[in-house]
């Protein structure tokens, strides 16, 4: 096969493998939310801009490297032209046009709105803490924001620095001790979008995981109201069994669950912890059976937890808390 | 063989040995080293509500006046040095050499006593850090030049250094004037504009 | 009788005599010829390329898989911290100095450098440099926190063993070998030019080194004061970057990044070099728009200077002082693609011949305009709040610091080891080499970008399954293994060539530059008399080369065979490199090596805090650098 069509064989293909990352969930090209949809479409000008110059660039290289084969005699190409035109001139232009693309679409983001809700988002090692201003509730890791509302996450750390990033929704923005940064965005439709940490912050940055819950702005009314409501109290004999081991054991000194007399600050809020989809932010898929591995040796599953292991405790009573954690919702 | 032609020579004089040039691009890059430090001093202060901060107090303006026109004033002689050595005048060169020496050991004592006697640890807060950080840097570029000088003159005594030969004295003049140059920096950043702001 | 009557065997005799290094260790470490410096550089750069090599390997077998278990947390960190701060302080940028290091007075017709002795310090820096942060590896405390190491998680609070002290005690030192090898070729470049030889008419290669080591001696300074505040955080408890106590954690980004991006033009640029040496030759024609290309070197280089900000384009800097660095990170290119169209049209006006060296000009080409074109999109400011942090930026850094580097690196040594060794390397085995590195590469790279907008961050020592990121890590594993391969046929390649290579002779590849004149390898001396330059391709253009005779004033004495028999430099006027001045070179000499060793115990007193091995080193060094200075006028004459 001869090099042109070698060439565009390769770039072919290229596009295929381009093409497997559309629509895919999770892929900033499917976006969910009114930053990330902005920064996709921003995307695809900038990518057709980007296919034409490698074409028309990578077309001319092989051309030039082939010309010397096919013909004999000097070419008329005058360099210094060719050289303003093509290395100069075409350039600039298509960077101005970008350029303008850029100052256009960041205009239109991350401005302040007077009617957003306003979450607290703080970077913990290796967690999320989350704080909706203005009532009680606090979670962490999972947590629901309604559709068409913007909304504005007050990000920042106390330790190390993270960034928060859930590619459907929005851009990523670092968490940094010592500041606040706002991560201001409005999701579009009601969904279940994952992100993760997506700064290097130690031992366990790859399980950071982050989940945003979207619902209809009536779904998220109706979640936090019975988020406010959580008394964090057993409804069995065996809840009952779990919170009482819950109190007793180091696990009220770092957790809190809202209602009772839990109230450390050293771990992730646990008042709704039934309801979230995973356990250590993203480490295991959040069931009973994960639960009681979790509990009985945390460390053994996410390297480097500041959660201590438990295997001193009786099976029944982890699997008494288990019930209990489960049954918070 | 191939064929030898005739060149040209400069129809001048011979201009700076590469080792100057060499010491012009060290205290290029030295210099550089100064300007991140007092970067990330005013980058700090920028960020800071007061200065200095957590009621520490300002610089002592006095007495580092005073020595500060010892150091800079220590350039004369070593101007006058660089002088005499092109014109062969040996005597002369000892002389400069000697008054920089001990104008800039007096600049250096006062900065050991400063050091000694200091009001504020270093690791109290940034500003503190920074200040005896920036000021150590330079007390330290001051120490070398010294130690230089003392042995760019003992080679003058032991007329290792000759009026046709005399690469030390010249590039160890550049890298005193640079000292001097690095303190305006510094005492103006450091001292002066807190002290008129 | 007189030395132009004399025959040339025993002129020949003469010389060789007179520069001989001592045989064995001795000489190995009393030298101070550019050209073993040169090729040392170039050795132990790529002893560490393969051990980097190796590292990411390993990283690459435990992401083929998701919850593989093939490597801790803690390992992977230290690996991946390993990986990235050897390929940039201990491979790209010495292997450049080193080929700076050999061709550079070659290339300007001068027998050695300015500073022959500071030459070899500023090698035994690096090599000392890198064993210690080796160290770290074999005492299993390698750095953990990223080869940029933020804080605060590389703050004592944070990082608490001694693995992030070996990161920035090394880099500091390694930083002296950068800053006292760019005084060097700064110096070297102005004032050794062989008469004739104006600014003008300089090899792109040498203007290339030029820019490098301006920018070098305005950004390393930052580094060594980002890196050396976090020492004495961690060391002696100040407070430069502690949040609580009116310390910054983004001031270390700033003073990092002002240094890390032009650092990787400092990289890129005399790797554009090494190409606008090799595709010309390979045209059989001059480049074409020598001037632009120049131009955009040094356009490059002040430019570079003012992009900064675009690593920090996630840390709520507000958004109008971003934008100025967007701006500045799309102007950034326009150089580039200046040096892009003269080698097409340099290209398209000759008739191009498809050697080794010029397949990999070829593939830095493809590879490079890629690598051009994601970084455009990273400088856009919302498109890199989605994909900074993400395999996107991986694929483009790799792009761009390994293939558009490590690909004309690989093309000079196709290029210019024959010159070195005087063996010509196998033609059919650098083929298969280039095109199992080529296929390779973009095999492994390409799929990152997608990686990155499926949202895989960087950094992470696994991933979850279910995100559809399994696939494509598990072909670029594999695909991986192939690049490696290919780099090692270029191995197998140099040691069968030196085993059993062909003669190379003065200039296999009929090109244009001074080095091409001398046999191959050339005489210690390079150059019996000095070539008197008339045109940028003095070999194409002068038949023969002519060279200059010697004349009684110092400025030209050393110009003749007489300079050789010497051991002296004619000095040349900065702009028009006329005779000025005669330049001694010094014997070989051991202070080098030693006063190293002495900067060496001081780094390692620093390290384990030991007060009696810091204060012994910095005595070994000083003593050392006063019995230079003493000996200077005697030494050079």
């Amino acid at each position: 096969m001869n090099r042109p069509s070698r060439a565009r064989l390769f770039v072919a293909a290229l596009l295929c493998l381009f093409a497997a990352g559309c629509g895919q969930a999770g892929s900033i090209v499917n976006p969910k939310g009114s930053e990330a949809s902005r920064i996709a479409t921003t995307w695809w000008i900038i990518f057709a801009l980007a296919c034409v110059v490698y074409l028309v660039v990578g077309g001319l290289i092989v051309f030039a490297a082939l010309r010397g084969r096919r013909r004999r005699g000097a070419s008329g190409l005058r360099e210094n032209a060719f050289i303003w035109i093509g290395g100069i001139i075409v350039p600039l232009v298509i960077l101005l046009v970008i350029a303008g693309v850029t100052v256009n679409t960041t205009s239109a983001l991350r401005n302040p709105s007077s009617d957003a809700l306003h979450i607290d988002v703080t970077g913990k090692l290796w967690w999320w803490d989350v704080r909706y201003i203005g009532t009680n509730v606090v979670t962490a890791n999972t947590f629901h924001i309604p559709a068409g509302r913007p909304i504005d996450l007050r990000v920042t750390s106390d330790n190390v620095i993270h960034s928060f990033w859930v590619p459907e929704l929005a851009g990523k923005e670092d968490t940094i001790p010592g500041q606040t940064n706002h991560l201001r965005f409005t999701a579009d439709e009601p969904g279940t979008y994952r992100g993760r940490c997506a700064e290097f912050c130690g031992l366990q940055h790859a399980h950071m995981d982050i989940i945003v819950v979207v619902d209809t702005e009536g779904d998220f009314g109706r979640w936090l109201a019975r988020r406010e409501a959580l008394d964090g109290a057993p409804t069995s004999d065996l809840t009952t069994r779990g919170a009482v081991v819950f109190q007793r054991e180091a696990c009220a000194g770092c957790h809190t669950i809202s209602g009772t007399s839990a109230n450390g600050k050293v771990g992730p809020d646990l008042s709704d912890f039934g309801s979230r989809p995973t356990i250590g932010a993203g480490v295991l898929t959040n069931t009973p059976e994960n639960l009681d591995e979790w509990i009985y040796d945390a460390p053994a599953a996410k390297p480097g937890t500041s959660m201590p292991q438990f295997h001193s405790l009786p099976a029944r009573d982890i699997a008494a808390v288990t019930a209990y954690l489960e049954s918070l919702k | 063989m191939t064929a030898a032609v005739h060149v040209e020579p400069l129809p001048r004089t011979r201009g700076y040995p590469p080792a100057w040039w060499g010491m012009v691009v060290l205290i290029t890059t030295e210099g550089m080293v100064f300007l991140a430090l007092l970067s990330a001093y005013f980058f700090v202060r920028a960020g800071s509500a007061h200065w200095p901060p957590s009621g520490l107090p300002e610089p002592e303006m006095t007495r580092t006046s005073i020595f500060t026109v010892f150091l800079l004033g220590s350039s004369i002689p070593i101007f006058y040095m660089e002088h005499a050595l092109r014109r062969g005048n040996m005597r002369g060169v000892k002389a400069g050499l000697l008054i920089s020496f001990l104008m800039g050991a007096a600049f250096l004592a006062n900065t050991g006593y400063d050091f000694t006697h200091m009001e504020f640890g270093w690791r109290v807060n940034a500003y503190s850090s920074l200040f005896h950080t920036i000021i150590g840097l330079h007390a330290l570029h001051v120490l070398v030049g010294l130690l230089m000088s003392l042995v760019v003159q003992a080679k003058v005594w032991t007329k290792r250094v000759t009026p046709e030969r005399h690469v030390t004295p010249e590039v160890f003049a550049l890298y005193w004037h640079f000292v001097d140059g690095v303190w305006i920096l510094v005492f103006g950043s450091l001292f002066l504009s807190v002290a008129l702001i | 009788m007189a030395i132009s009557e004399m025959p040339k065997s025993e002129l020949d005799e003469e010389l060789e005599e007179k520069w001989a290094d001592m045989p064995g260790v001795p000489g190995f470490l009393n030298t101070v010829d550019h050209k073993r410096i040169g090729l040392r550089y170039i050795y132990t750069s790529f002893v560490f390329f393969f051990i980097a090599g190796a590292l990411a390997l390993v990283l690459r077998v435990q992401l083929a898989q998701p919850n593989a278990g093939v490597l801790s947390p803690e390992t992977y960190n230290e690996f991946f911290t390993l990986h990235g701060t050897t390929m940039i302080f201990l491979f790209n940028t010495p292997v450049l100095a080193g080929f700076g290091n050999y061709l550079i007075p070659l290339m300007i017709g001068s027998r050695d450098m300015a500073f022959p002795r500071l030459n070899a310090f500023s090698y035994w820096i690096f090599l000392f440099s890198g064993l210690l942060f080796f160290a770290s590896f074999v005492i299993g405390h390698a750095p953990n926190g990223g080869w940029f190491a933020y804080t605060p998680l590389t703050s004592k609070p944070y990082s608490d063993g001694i693995n992030i002290d070996f990161w920035g005690l090394a880099v500091v030192f390694v930083g002296i070998s950068t800053t006292v090898g760019a005084i060097n070729f700064i110096v070297t470049i102005f004032k050794l030019r062989a008469p004739g030889m104006t600014l003008n008419r300089m090899p792109v290669f040498v203007w290339s080194m030029l820019t490098f080591s301006f920018m070098a001696i305005f950004a390393v300074p930052s580094v060594t004061v980002a890196a050396g505040l976090l020492e004495l955080d961690r060391l002696f408890g100040t407070s430069f970057y502690t949040v609580g106590l009116g310390g910054s954690v983004l001031l270390y980004q700033h003073l990092f990044w002002f240094w890390g991006h032009p650092e990787v033009y400092i990289l890129f640029i005399p790797a554009t070099g090494m190409i606008s040496m090799i595709i010309p030759v390979f045209s059989r024609r001059p480049l074409s728009g020598y001037i632009f290309v120049v131009t955009a070197l040094v356009a490059t280089a002040f430019i570079s200077f003012g992009v900064w900000v675009h690593h920090m384009f996630a840390t709520g800097i507000p958004p109008l002082a971003l934008s100025f660095f967007s701006a500045a990170s799309l102007l950034v290119t326009l150089p580039s693609g200046v040096q892009f169209f003269a080698w097409i049209a340099t290209m398209w006006k000759g008739v191009v011949e498809f050697t080794t060296p010029m397949l990999f000009a070829i593939g830095f080409l493809l590879i490079f305009l890629l690598g051009g074109i994601t970084g455009v999109m990273v400088g856009v400011l919302p498109f890199d709040w989605q994909v900074t942090d993400s395999y996107f930026v991986v694929a483009h850094f790799h792009y761009v610091l390994n293939g558009a580097v490590v690909f004309p690196i690989f093309g000079a040594l196709y290029y210019w080891l024959p010159k070195m060794t005087g063996k010509v390397l196998d033609e059919r085995l650098g083929k298969i080499s280039f095109w199992t590195m080529f296929i390779g590469f973009n095999l492994t790279f390409f799929p990152m970008h997608i990686l990155g907008f499926l949202g895989m961050p960087r950094r992470v020592y696994t991933y979850n399954s279910g995100l559809g990121w399994d696939g494509l890590n598990l072909f670029i594993s594999i695909a991986s293994f192939l690049f490696a391969a290919g780099t090692l046929l270029t191995v197998v390649n140099f040691v069968k060539s030196m085993r059993r290579g062909k003669e190379a002779g003065p200039n296999p590849w009929h090109a244009d530059s001074l080095e091409w004149m001398t046999s191959s390898p050339p005489p210690e001396y390079n150059f019996a008399a000095i070539p008197v330059v008339g045109s940028r391709h003095p070999l194409w253009d002068q038949h023969p080369v002519p060279v200059a005779e010697s004349a009684d004033d110092d400025a030209r004495r050393p110009l003749g065979v007489h300079g050789a028999l010497e051991k002296e430099m004619t000095v040349t006027e900065g702009l028009d490199a006329r005779p000025q001045d005669t330049l001694g070179i010094p014997a070989p000499s051991y202070l080098p090596v030693a006063v190293a060793f002495g900067v060496l115990l001081f780094f390692v007193g620093l390290l384990v805090t030991s007060a009696v091995i810091g204060v012994v080193g910095a005595a070994v060094g000083l003593f050392g650098v006063v019995w230079w200075l003493w000996r200077t006028e005697e030494d050079v004459r």
